[in-house]
């Protein structure tokens, strides 16, 4: 039987690393018998410690989906978010491109590298994305993408000689761009989250947040919040996979209160009070991109960077991808491609 | 008023305007019965001039004594600030009663036409200024000829003054024919999207488009030179006829050549609304109070909204009707007697 999403919790940070053969404990054991309590320290808590050595050396993998109309800041976000040029728009992609006819994917890697921790950073784009004039279905090849690559990562699973490390091209998160009108989501807006916060985890954002005032931004805000509620969507972090108190407190503050982030972009510096600052100059003063006062951007970037990172990769792999082949198992009646030796394997490796 | 007029210096026209008018009003003021059995005495300087320099002053008073009136239509996604846009314009507040619907309910919104008329008047001067607002466009998921509706109200009024025109009745001829059409382009994009493109090219030879940049307070100085450049680029490219300001006499004087050539340089306007008052360097203006700033609307450091007030109102609103019954209304009417021959 497979191992519930308890146990995989720690599968997926382990799929990281490199499932080795059994070695050498580090700290010599106890011989057996002897109450472990009155001879001291163990040592057990050193794991935390190999744990984050060995994932320093591998490093991980993260994969960043933007959607949005064009035009709406994804990505100079983006670039603002992992402070590198890692975007589309830095990638020799012509500025003067005229908007797809239908909905593409592309999809491009960096390595970034910070504190001696190596991440290969994938943003997936999607240009095209409501710029037609029939957007009907137009969250069609992003929810196809999204299954790929489910798809992808179960056939390696279920392969009889598998990599030690599975490469992850899942989607760990995907920032949904919010025209800011003021008024309310979109028609365009509903569909597409009704239909891929079942799949992927949703992070709604209000874009250029700078053409709003606080009260407006506030009033917005509030609205957005009832619509989604309203409408039955799950944005991430979702109610349901709250895991503790501790998580519940946190994240009921996050989504009653904060999201949707309202956020600006920008790499451009200015100097402000001696400080040089990431900022958009204006006629009338100069909006600072990490000053809470002016926007939400920090907490977006403390959101998906500094405290969720790895937790948006555990829903992803635990809840949606099991979603997903769960799916898939019941479907077909089996997996491709699937021998009795295989299932044994699989099983015994768990 | 003649080609004999530009050989006469400015200075001197002026002073026989001057001469002529208190002629004109001397000799149309009302008379007490002694004045009328002895006829007004032309003075000397007078008798030289036949006197019809004063015309432009007689249609202006008969016009001011009738009132105007025009007809605007405002255009383009909603939230894009084209409510207070209007109310900024016109110092009113046409939209307080406006129920916005949220996402769901607009799902299976079509586009309407809602018409509000209000009646201004400033220094004497009556303006009946109707606004025809057109909820719903481009809102949906697919937007297939959303511009219909659109172009089959404005069909509509042709159609009516045409009738009316060669009716019996022409007294009364109430004219509901759209003047103007501000056409609102999001400040979020890289410059038309392919709905504002088809909206243009579906409604250019009805009526006169002035595409705007809304929410113009979302872009830097150089976002704005850029955006504007690519949007003339893209006027250009798909053959649209936006609004063309006609040229300025030759004997205009220099200041007002210049503030024409601005003003044809700055096209398209990008535009910002504000209908508060809020509290700069001690003054108080009308504007958007940031974090970071105060957004003063009528700045035109800011915005460009001043330009679009003095266009619309001040300096163009008389040619925006000329263009609407020479050449749109004409078009129509020779495309309607075509067809029935």
């Amino acid at each position: 039987p497979h191992a519930g999403p308890v146990d995989s919790k720690n599968e997926a940070a382990m799929s990281e690393l490199v499932p080795e053969p059994r070695q050498k404990p580090v700290v010599p054991m106890k011989p057996m018998g002897i109450n472990a309590n009155l001879l001291g320290y163990i040592g057990i808590d050193t794991i935390i410690e190999q744990m984050r050595k060995k994932t320093m050396k591998t490093g991980f993998d993260f994969n960043i989906m933007v959607v949005g109309q064009s035009g709406l800041g994804k990505s100079t976000l983006v670039n603002t978010l992992f402070k590198s040029q890692v975007s589309r728009k830095s990638s020799g992609w012509n500025r003067e491109e005229k908007i797809p006819k239908t909905v593409e994917i592309k999809a491009i890697g960096h390595v970034i590298e910070e504190g001696g921790v190596k991440m290969k950073l994938t943003v997936i784009d999607t240009p095209g994305f409501g710029d037609q004039i029939n957007n009907e279905n137009c969250w069609e090849p992003i929810e196809k993408y999204i299954n790929e690559q489910y798809e992808k990562f179960l056939k390696e699973e279920v392969n009889i000689a598998r990599k030690k490390r599975i490469p992850d091209t899942r989607v760990h998160c995907c920032l949904y761009f919010i025209s800011p009108t003021g008024h309310s989501l979109r028609p365009l807006d509903l569909e597409f989250m009704k239909h891929l916060s079942k799949v992927v985890n949703i992070i709604p954002v209000i874009a250029k947040a700078d053409t709003m005032t606080l009260e407006e931004k506030t009033e917005f805000k509030q609205r957005v919040r009832k619509e989604l509620e309203v409408n039955g969507i799950e944005f991430y972090p979702q109610k349901e996979f709250d895991e503790d108190l501790e998580d519940k407190t946190e994240n009921d503050k996050i989504r009653q209160e904060s999201m949707p982030f309202a956020v600006v972009g920008s790499d451009k510096e200015y100097q402000v009070n001696g400080k040089r600052v990431l900022g958009r100059k204006t006629p009338w003063g100069i909006i600072e991109v990490e000053n809470l006062s002016h926007c939400e951007f920090a907490l977006l970037r403390d959101f998906v960077i500094r405290t969720h990172l790895q937790d948006l990769k555990e829903v992803t792999h635990n809840i949606h991808y099991e979603t997903y082949r769960a799916k898939r198992l019941n479907d077909n009646g089996g997996l491709p491609p699937m021998t009795v030796e295989t299932e044994e394997n699989h099983e015994s490796n768990l | 008023l003649g080609p004999r007029w530009l050989s006469i210096p400015p200075a001197a026209v002026m002073d026989s305007i001057i001469i002529q008018e208190r002629l004109v009003e001397r000799l149309l003021s009302p008379r007490t019965q002694a004045q009328r059995s002895h006829p007004a005495k032309l003075k000397d300087h007078e008798k030289q001039y036949v006197g019809f320099a004063t015309l432009p002053n007689q249609v202006h008073r008969k016009s001011v004594k009738k009132g105007f009136d025009f007809t605007l239509m405002v255009a383009g996604e909603s939230g894009l600030g084209k409510s207070t846009l209007v109310n900024s314009l016109f110092l009113t507040d046409l939209y307080k009663d406006r129920k916005l619907l949220n996402a769901e309910e607009r799902i299976n919104q079509t586009v309407e036409i809602v018409k509000h008329t209000v009646d201004i008047e400033e220094k004497g001067v009556k303006l009946k200024l109707t606004i025809v607002d057109t909820p719903g466009f481009g809102d949906a998921v697919n937007n297939t000829e959303c511009w219909k509706p659109i172009t089959d109200y404005i069909d509509q009024q042709f159609e009516q003054y045409f009738r009316d025109e060669s009716g019996l009745n022409r007294k009364n001829i109430q004219d509901n024919r759209v003047h103007c059409c501000l056409y609102f382009i999001s400040p979020f994009g890289h410059g038309l999207r392919p709905v504002d493109v088809e909206f243009m090219k579906a409604l250019h030879e009805k009526v006169n488009i002035v595409p705007l940049i809304a929410k113009a307070d979302c872009l830097i100085p150089s976002e704005i030179r850029k955006l504007k450049e690519r949007i003339r680029e893209e006027i250009d490219k798909f053959g649209i006829k936006v609004y063309q300001f006609p040229e300025c006499d030759s004997d205009e004087d220099e200041e007002f050549k210049q503030q024409d050539r601005e003003l044809k340089e700055s096209a398209p306007f990008a535009v910002i609304g504000s209908n508060t008052v809020v509290e700069a360097k001690g003054q108080r203006v009308r504007g958007r109070l940031y974090p970071w700033g105060i957004v003063e609307v009528e700045n035109q450091a800011h915005c460009d909204f001043v330009k679009l007030r003095n266009m619309l109102i001040r300096t163009h609103m008389h040619d925006l009707k000329d263009v609407t019954c020479d050449v749109h209304y004409e078009n129509y009417r020779a495309q309607c007697i075509q067809q029935m021959t």
